[in-house]
This record gives structure tokens, C-alpha cells and sequence, in this order.
């Protein structure tokens, strides 16, 4: 008798069946072949030392990486970014996280209505948004027609708009936490005499923390990643590492791109690993309660 | 106790239980008001009164209104098929002299040649000739500059813009425009945005077919495996989640070039090259490969929770591999096809980035047309009307996706 693999069928199943489950296990592994490939392949192209976009053949070198770690235009680049990021995740985690315990409540008035208005930023078009920011951002104050504050081409102007498209992310994984906590610890806190705030620190903050972190490296990466309102409303002063990555392959194809791209990869990589901790540590506080 | 009488026992200070009792919920409820209010106020203010902004803006004169005023009275009377009178032309003159001495006049040529091509340097033209005029007549004058100031669409188009509103954008958004004799479509060469509506939404949709038929069976496959394999097999899906759209479309650039990776290997098998960057096939396999993972996840998530249980007994009640699985298992996965596809398509819909870069001329979709006027041609009123066209369509959808699957299910990573 032949030898038939098993392929986690039960042993009744026909050789229909094991055939069409070897196709299906071929077809899966092929879509994650795709899915993964793309930036596995740009990893190796970062190493040529020609400045062709391809496979090293003969010798390898870190010639683009010295270039993106030492030329003015990607560090300035980088800069930009981590400043840029760094108030935008501040500033939406904190808006986000307050946002999310009201919303969890229970009877806040129209919930579902004001939700909605609270993650449309990160449903409308990036490309719509940034134009209505530009119109916007040449006279926020609206007061006067001559504009006494302008937003477009500054920091803040470009901070706020990070902070306006992270903050859907922070109040959906915050959100998410707090729909599996339990009212009564802090019904049981108060109960022992903890004041609101002391409740907040010491009951509430330990057990939402990892959700409260996962949306802050959500917006952080929402700001990192962002190119189009850069595009739009900052000038050649807050040129961040996307902005210079998109004029590196629209204007002069520079292969310090491929570097670039390969740091960016092992960026997301922490992020993916610390996401996953801080999820598993949700599931364990979880598992303590019940 | 009922009701009633809990209405009234009294608190230690005389106030009935009841009252207290209201009183304690609604501090609770303004305490939650209070919470997510700053960060209501600040979308309220800063994201949805500008867009507001923006529609407005699509509808409006920005650059004429209150600069041609003189001339708006002189050709109130005037039937709009004939020449205007003189009246009109000395009141065009007036107007465009002021505008001249404020350096507004380039601003109004500008706004006419939307609508009139041609009209910029006519305008500049008559601008200097005017300053320089003490007198008419200047009816002869314009002619005699240029034959287009005895056209009356000029006239009609400079009539129409010198009013506070126009519906002049809103219709260009849809290949339309105001005729002589009403509104009319313009002529096959002229009309873009159509084709640019269909080809967006062509592309949105067949992006989202093609996420749910390769991400529904790996989802299946992630659904169905013991945990620990699933978890290595979930960082082929979650990497490329947490990876910059940016890095993601480069590496398609990189890979998809003339000379890049796939191009040397097709050249190695089969000896030829392909055309592939800057092509409909570049955007959409780029588009697919960003999109797939925002399709699995909701449909993977919703397959965690159906009991394997359900086709076990499908099976053990006679039916077929294929008849358990499509007639049990299928109809409970819909509401995760539901979300996942939804969600792709209306984020689909709004790509920017991606056909900018590895797309051709013929696939760029409403989002580039909409950042090229913005950019490129700064006609601030046309890329108002385009991104409001695809304001509404992306809320309708939005609307559909909250009362379907409900904003509260949705997860990320």
C-alpha cells in the first residue's frame, strides 16, 4: 500500500479530499510567499555596491547604508521624523486613551454616533484630508482674513495632522482592552477608600497598559510612515525619511532607498515582537481574573 | 419595596433616594462626556470643519468674487447670445485697472481660462492696455487687441465667475459644463474624470476580489491550525502589516523595474523581458500585496470563533467534504468577508502613494488627480470638487460599514 501523508485529515478521508487539502496547503504557501517575499528581497539589494538596483553578485558593501547614515539629507530626514512622531504620539495617545474610557462607560449617550466621528479621520482619504488641512492650516483662527497664525510649512502644522490620523488607532486598541475590563475593580478600589486618581494609577492603568502602549507604537508608525500630509502642508524644513524615500524614487532614484526601506524592515520587526508581548501579557492578566 | 416607595425613603439629607440616585448618574454621565470631549472638539474643529472648508471651496469664486463687480451690473441686462454694450466693456476695463494696480489681475485671467482656454494671455494683454487708457472707447479697443473679446461665451464665462458661487467645478468633476443653452457634456476629448472615477473604482474592486480569494483560504488555514504553528505562520501576514506602505511599494518598485529581480529571472527562463513598472499590473499586484493583510485579519478572526465542532457534525450527518464546509461552515465566515472586504474597498478607494509611483499615466485614480490640482496646477476650486465627489462616496461606504459591521468590531493586528 501506498504511503498516503496524513495532511491533518482523518483517517476516512478520501484521496479526493487529500489531494484538494495538498492544493489548498500549496496555495497558502504560496500566497505567504508573496506576502513576505517582496521585503526579503530588498534586504540583499541594500548590499550591492553598484548603484544599480540589484542582486550583488561579486562583493557586498555598506556603501548605502553609510549614505543614509551619514549624509545630511537622510539624517536631517530622520531627524524630522522622530521629532515629528514623537509629539504626534504623545499628543494622540494621551487625547485617545481619555477618549476611550469615556467611550467605555457604560450609557454613554450616543455612542455609536460619536465613534464614529472619532475614527472617520482614519477612513476619509489621506489625500482629501491633507487638502482640506492646506485650505484650513492658511488661517486656523478664522477670525480675520489676514491670518494671524499660519500652520502651513511648520512643525506644529504637521504634528497636528500626524496626531489627527493616529488618534482612530489609539482609541480602537484602547477601546478594545477596556471592553474585557472589569467595572467592579474599580468599584472595589473606591470601595477602599482610593480616590479617583489613585484608583486610575494604581487599578486601571496597570491592567490597560498594554493596550494603551500597543496604540501608542500604532499612532507612532501612523506618524512614521506618513508621506501625503508632508507632502502637502510641510515644507522642504520638515522633510521626514518618507518624504525623502518618495523624492528618492520619484525624482533620482538613489539605491540608498534600499537601505533606507531595509532599516525601516527591521524597525517593524521590534514592532511586530513588542506588539505581541504586550498582547500576550493582556491574555495573561486576563487568564489571572477569570 | 416597590418602586414607589423607594421614591420615598430620604437620604441622610432629607433628599429622596430617587432624586440622588438621578443625580449620581447623570455626574457619572457628564464625567464621561467630559473625557472624550477634548478629543471630539479637536476632530470637530480640525478635521471636520476643514473639510467642510473644502466642499465649500468647490462651489465658490475664490479668485473673482468682489474683483468684477462693475462688470457683474453692466451685463445684468445683457441677453448673453449678442456683444455687450460698451457700458460693459468700460465697466471690464474699470475693473480689471484696479485689479491691475493690486496685482489681482493674474489671479482673475486665471480663474477665466478654466473655463475659456485662451483667456490667460488675452487678459494679461488687455490688463496693460487698459492701464494705460484714460478713455474709451474701449469696445473698439478690445477688438481690436484681440478678435475672442467679441465671442460672447467669454463674456457669459466672465458673467458667470464674477458671482459669488458657481457650479462650474462640480460639474467638470462629472464631464460636464454650462452651455449655451443649458448644461451640456463637454466634447470626448476633454472628458477625464469620469474615466478616472470608473478606473478607481475598477481598481478598488478588483484589489478587493483579489485580497479575499487569496487571503480567505490562508485565514482558513491560520483558523485551523494548532496554535503554535499558527502563530509562526501569523508573521507572514503581521510583518508586512507593520511594515511603511512606503518600503512596501519601493520594494515593488525594486522588484517590478526593467532591470530589476523578476525581469533578470524572466530573462534567465524564457529570454525575454516585461514591461511591468509603471503599468495596471504593477498597481494593482503592489495595491493587493498592501491591502491582503487588512481583508484577513477580520475574516480570520471571525473563523477563530466557529466551533470546529459545527462540520464535524455536517460530516457526521452524511454530508461531503465540500457540502460541510460551503453549507456549515461558509455562511458563518460572511460577516469577516463582510468587514475585511468593506474595509479594503473603501481604503482602496483613496490610494495615493502606490499608483503615484509604480502606476502608469492610465492608472492614476482620483486621489492623484485630486493632489495634481492641488500641487501641480493650483486650481484649488477643481481639487475641492474632486475630493468632495470622493468625500461623499468613502462616507456613504463608511455609513454602510458602521451599520454592517459596526466601528466597535473593528480590530487591528
Amino acid at each position: 500500500m501506498a504511503y498516503l501523508p496524513q495532511l491533518g485529515l482523518p483517517a476516512y478521508a478520501s484521496a479526493s479530499e487529500r489531494a484538494w487539502r495538498l492544493f489548498f496547503f500549496a496555495f497558502c504557501g504560496l500566497v505567504l510567499l508573496f506576502l513576505i517575499s517582496p521585503i526579503l528581497i530588498v534586504l540583499p539589494i541594500s548590499f550591492n555596491p553598484t548603484p544599480f538596483l540589484s542582486f550583488p553578485k561579486d562583493d557586498w558593501s555598506l556603501r548605502w547604508y553609510e549614505d543614509f547614515f551619514f549624509n545630511d539629507r537622510w539624517t536631517t530626514a530622520v531627524k524630522n521624523s522622530v521629532i515629528i512622531a514623537f509629539f504626534s504620539t504623545i499628543l494622540a495617545t494621551s487625547l485617545g486613551t481619555l477618549a476611550a474610557l469615556g467611550l467605555s462607560r457604560p450609557n454613554f449617550p450616543a455612542r455609536a454616533a460619536v465613534m464614529a466621528v472619532l475614527i472617520s479621520p482614519m477612513i476619509v482619504p489621506v489625500v482629501i484630508t491633507a487638502a482640506a488641512l492646506f485650505f484650513f492650516y492658511a488661517n486656523p483662527l478664522m477670525v480675520t482674513s489676514q491670518p494671524l497664525l499660519i500652520l502651513n510649512n511648520t512643525y506644529a502644522g504637521v504634528i497636528l495632522a500626524h496626531t489627527l490620523l493616529a488618534t482612530p488607532f489609539v482609541v480602537i486598541t484602547v477601546t478594545a482592552t477596556l471592553t474585557g475590563f472589569d467595572q467592579s475593580l474599580t468599584r472595589a478600589g473606591a470601595s477602599l477608600g482610593g480616590s479617583p486618581a489613585l484608583v486610575f494609577r494604581r487599578v486601571i492603568l496597570p491592567l490597560i497598559a498594554p493596550g494603551v502602549i500597543s496604540g501608542a507604537l500604532f499612532a507612532f508608525v501612523t506618524s512614521w510612515d506618513e508621506v501625503i500630509c508632508v507632502l502637502f502642508i510641510g515644507s522642504s524644513d520638515q522633510r521626514t525619511l518618507p518624504r525623502q524615500m518618495f523624492s528618492g524614487i520619484r525624482e533620482m532614484i538613489s539605491p540608498t532607498i534600499t537601505a533606507a526601506a531595509a532599516v525601516l524592515i527591521a524597525l517593524a520587526v521590534v514592532m511586530l515582537v513588542t506588539v505581541e508581548l504586550l498582547r500576550r501579557r493582556t491574555e495573561r492578566l486576563r487568564g489571572i481574573r477569570t | 419595596m416597590s418602586l414607589a416607595e423607594a421614591a420615598f425613603i430620604q437620604a441622610v439629607d432629607g433628599v429622596p433616594l430617587k432624586i440622588k440616585l438621578a443625580r449620581a448618574e447623570r455626574k457619572r454621565k457628564l464625567k464621561a462626556v467630559g473625557l472624550v470631549l477634548p478629543l471630539f472638539l479637536f476632530v470637530v474643529i480640525t478635521f471636520l470643519s476643514p473639510l467642510l472648508v473644502m466642499t465649500l471651496k468647490s462651489v465658490e469664486n475664490e479668485e473673482t468674487f468682489g474683483r468684477l463687480d462693475r462688470t457683474r451690473e453692466a451685463l445684468a441686462s445683457w441677453s448673453g447670445q449678442d456683444l455687450p454694450d460698451e457700458a460693459a466693456f468700460a465697466a471690464l476695463a474699470a475693473d480689471l485697472k484696479i485689479a491691475g494696480e493690486q496685482r489681482l489681475a493674474g489671479e482673475i485671467a486665471k480663474r477665466i481660462n478654466y473655463e475659456f482656454p485662451g483667456a490667460q494671455s488675452k487678459f494679461k494683454t488687455i490688463t496693460r492696455k487698459v492701464a494705460a487708457m484714460e478713455t474709451g472707447p474701449y469696445r473698439e479697443t478690445f477688438l481690436s487687441t484681440d478678435a475672442a473679446w467679441g465671442n460672447p461665451k467669454l463674456w457669459r464665462v466672465i458673467q458667470g465667475a464674477s458671482g459669488k458661487y458657481t457650479a462650474y467645478y462640480w460639474l467638470s468633476a462629472v464631464d460636464l459644463r454650462q452651455g449655451a443653452s443649458g448644461i451640456e457634456q463637454v466634447p470626448a476629448n476633454q472628458a477625464v474624470f469620469l474615466d478616472v472615477y470608473g478606473r478607481t473604482f475598477w481598481i478598488a474592486g478588483l484589489v478587493t476580489g483579489l485580497t479575499l480569494v487569496l487571503g480567505f483560504p490562508v485565514a482558513y488555514l491560520l483558523a485551523t491550525q494548532p496554535a503554535s504553528r499558527a502563530n509562526v505562520l501569523m508573521i507572514f501576514v503581521m510583518l508586512p502589516f507593520w511594515t511603511s506602505l512606503l518600503v512596501r511599494t519601493t520594494a515593488w518598485f525594486v522588484l517590478l523595474r526593467n532591470e530589476g529581480p523578476l525581469n533578470d529571472l524572466a530573462q534567465l527562463l524564457i529570454g525575454s523581458r516585461f514591461d511591468m513598472i509603471f503599468t495596471r499590473f504593477a498597481t494593482i499586484l503592489a495595491m493587493t500585496h498592501i491591502q491582503l493583510p487588512f481583508t484577513l485579519l477580520p475574516i480570520y478572526s471571525v473563523m477563530k470563533t466557529i466551533p470546529p465542532s459545527h462540520v464535524r457534525a455536517a460530516r457526521s450527518l452524511g454530508a461531503g467534504p465540500f457540502l460541510a464546509f460551503w453549507r456549515v461552515y461558509f455562511p458563518q465566515t460572511v460577516p469577516g468577508i463582510a468587514a475585511g472586504c468593506l474595509l479594503t474597498f473603501i481604503l482602496s478607494l483613496g490610494y495615493y502613494i502606490t499608483p503615484a509611483l509604480v502606476g502608469g499615466p492610465r492608472d492614476q485614480m482620483v486621489s492623484n488627480y485630486v493632489s495634481y490640482y492641488m500641487n501641480n496646477i493650483i486650481n484649488f476650486g477643481q481639487a475641492s470638487a474632486l475630493g468632495a465627489t470622493l468625500l461623499i462616496i468613502t462616507l456613504v461606504l463608511y455609513w454602510a460599514y458602521n451599520r454592517l459591521v459596526g466601528i466597535d468590531k473593528m480590530k487591528l493586528g
